[in-house]
């Protein structure tokens, strides 16, 4: 049984080692050749850019014909403080509805919950309709709007299944000192949330950052954005431009890119104990 | 829309006031206040729209069921509603075979015991499932564009160079081109959390098994996959969930019109398109409601089929 072990481990070593070529080759593709001349891009595009097919001319194009680094400001805007309003409200919401016992309070966690299957885009037409009643339209208000009604639903199911497990004893002592529920929850249940934070963050960003939808309806123009809704544009215009195109592409991957390799850890964390049950 | 925020806490507040402590309430209101006003009402309100028909002056009158008629039989819009939902179905279809069955391969392999090098495999295999779908289509197009060559240059390397073709420019390709791009996208989702399903099983259970003289093959028909049915199940949801609401990567590679001659249209570009308009026809807020009302049903008989038919006898299964 042990001689077995070892040519069946090679053997799915490698079959592994040839789906990750799979799945990072084309992004790897793009990456390198943004860096090269449109010459080389044709001529050998598995090649690395070296000195003689070394370039960044895609790049100072990019710059030069978009407003790349607006719908960067934009992108993070929306994301970052989406991000902020679902963690507190989701949060506050959490904390109520696992804390108190009160009337409802069932019916309400399924209220919430349907927000997690169905998908809040198929209300698109009325939230179009409201956001041209309150003069939103072509503002990032409006995608802030939707992407924390859009987020509550999964932040408040994560971060009560975790609020459950703080012990009791914390707040019932603080009860007892006469502290009052706000700051109960303030000063010792936010603190102590904060792991879980990160599994909602990892969760509700992504979606966010990424999303085309609702920039394409709610703001399209007026410098408002973002840079997936930016590199769609920038690529329809500039279509045979192959430099500028793996550019903007490279551009717009950087930011995920680097995020994830610096955070993968919390994602796979949250993804594997069970939040998604 | 406040009618809908009032069902839930303020009712009771109203009748017992004095009882109902105020910082539940302090708690609850933001969250209820933004959501229930911008992803309840919306859709409810979307489904009133769905009831109503506008002429040129903008005014509304009521239809009934109308929209939902000329929807279903209406030649102009029969034709691309069943054309979308069937490739919607295929478009399903080919997640559930492809996506999911690769997902429950990669997750089996990576289960292994002592697998060096596991959270690396893991984490690079779910990198594409968090970039844009957006940006994945242009990566892929330019891929596949015959322009550049590249993929054909790949094929003729592994000798399947003749079967190379403008995939994503035939009518007969282009659907099954796309939706094995988003395949490729998305595998990383059924992967995390059937390895997580597998890693949970407690190696008692396994080592029992084998003991008792099970295989390998025994061990995983009999022993895992039972175990790990419930996750089957939430994947299965949630791909179509995720499937009958797609609309990013055939707009970013296709555009709105889905083409080649309506082949990628699926039900997200079929709504666009009537919400929006495209080239001269004029765009319709009503049959938009119309169409987005469909496809909520459709989901809805996806999750409670879901629900009361395969989770219930899932969990029986389980214990």
């Amino acid at each position: 049984m042990k001689a077995n072990v070892r040519p069946s481990r090679i053997a799915v070593h490698i079959a592994l080692i040839l789906y990750t070529i799979l799945a990072i080759g084309p992004i790897v593709l793009i990456l390198i050749n943004a860096f090269k001349t449109r010459r080389a891009i044709f001529a050998d595009p598995l090649g690395f850019p070296d000195a003689r097919t070394f370039t960044t001319i895609g790049f100072d194009r990019v710059f030069s014909n978009s407003d790349f680094g607006l719908y960067f400001f934009n992108s993070f805007t929306v994301t970052i403080v989406s991000l902020g309003l679902i963690i507190l409200i989701g949060a506050m919401a959490a904390w109520a509805l696992t804390e108190y016992r009160f009337w409802g309070n069932t019916l309400l966690s399924l209220y919430l919950a349907i927000g997690i299957m169905v998908p809040i885009r198929l209300g698109s037409v009325s939230i179009l309709q409201m956001m041209v009643e309150l003069n939103l339209v072509n503002t990032l208000t409006a995608l802030i709007l939707v992407y924390v009604a859009q987020g509550l639903p999964l932040a408040i199911l994560i971060l009560g299944e975790f609020i459950q497990q703080i012990p009791k004893d914390l707040r019932d002592a603080a009860r007892c000192d006469g502290v009052s529920e706000y700051r109960i929850f303030g000063s010792i249940i936010l603190p102590l949330i904060r792991p879980a934070i990160a599994t909602v963050a990892v969760f509700t960003m992504v979606p966010i950052w990424n999303d085309l939808w609702f920039p394409l309806i709610l703001a399209p123009g007026d410098g408002k954005q973002t840079v997936t809704l930016g590199v769609q544009q920038f690529i329809g215009q500039y279509v045979t431009d192959w430099n500028a195109v793996l550019a903007s592409l490279t551009l717009a991957i950087a930011p995920i890119l680097v995020l994830y390799l610096l955070f993968s850890r919390y994602l796979v964390r949250g993804l594997t104990a069970g939040a998604v049950k | 829309m406040s009618d809908i925020a009032a069902s839930g806490v303020p009712v009771e507040s109203t009748a017992q006031r004095s009882r109902f402590p105020v910082h539940i309430l302090v708690f609850l209101a933001p969250a209820l206040v933004i959501y229930t006003a911008f992803s309840i009402y919306p859709l409810i309100d979307t489904i009133r729209l769905s009831l109503y028909a506008g002429d040129e002056t903008g005014a509304r009158y009521f239809v009934g069921l109308g929209n939902f008629t000329t929807l279903l039989t209406d030649p102009v819009w029969a034709d691309q509603f069943w054309n979308a939902l069937r490739n919607n179905l295929i478009f399903f279809a080919i997640h559930m075979v492809v996506q999911n069955g690769i997902g429950l391969g990669l997750a089996m392999l990576l289960s292994l015991p002592h697998l060096t090098g596991g959270s690396v495999y893991r984490t690079l295999l779910f990198l594409p499932t968090m970039l844009s779908v957006v940006i994945i289509g242009f990566i892929w197009q330019l891929i596949l564009n015959p322009l550049w060559g590249i993929a054909e240059t790949l094929l003729q390397a592994i000798g399947l160079g003749s079967l190379f073709g403008p995939w994503l420019g035939q009518e007969s390709t282009a659907l099954l081109t796309v939706s094995l791009i988003s395949v490729w996208q998305f595998v990383g989702i059924p992967m995390m959390l059937i390895y997580a399903a597998l890693i949970n099983i407690p190696d008692d259970l396994l080592d029992a098994a084998t003991v008792d003289g099970a295989g390998p093959f025994s061990v995983f028909w009999f022993v895992r996959l039972p175990l790990i049915l419930p996750t089957l199940g939430v994947v299965s949801i949630l791909t179509f969930v995720a499937n009958f609401n797609a609309f990013d990567l055939i707009y970013a590679i296709k555009g709105a019109l889905a083409g080649p001659n309506f082949s990628t249209d699926i039900l997200g570009t079929f709504f666009y398109r009537t919400f929006f308009g495209y080239q001269l026809q004029m765009g319709s807020p009503t049959m938009g409601a119309t169409v987005a009302t469909a496809m909520l049903v459709i989901i809805l008989i996806g999750v409670l089929i879901y629900l009361f038919g395969v989770q219930r006898r899932l969990q029986r299964h389980t214990f």
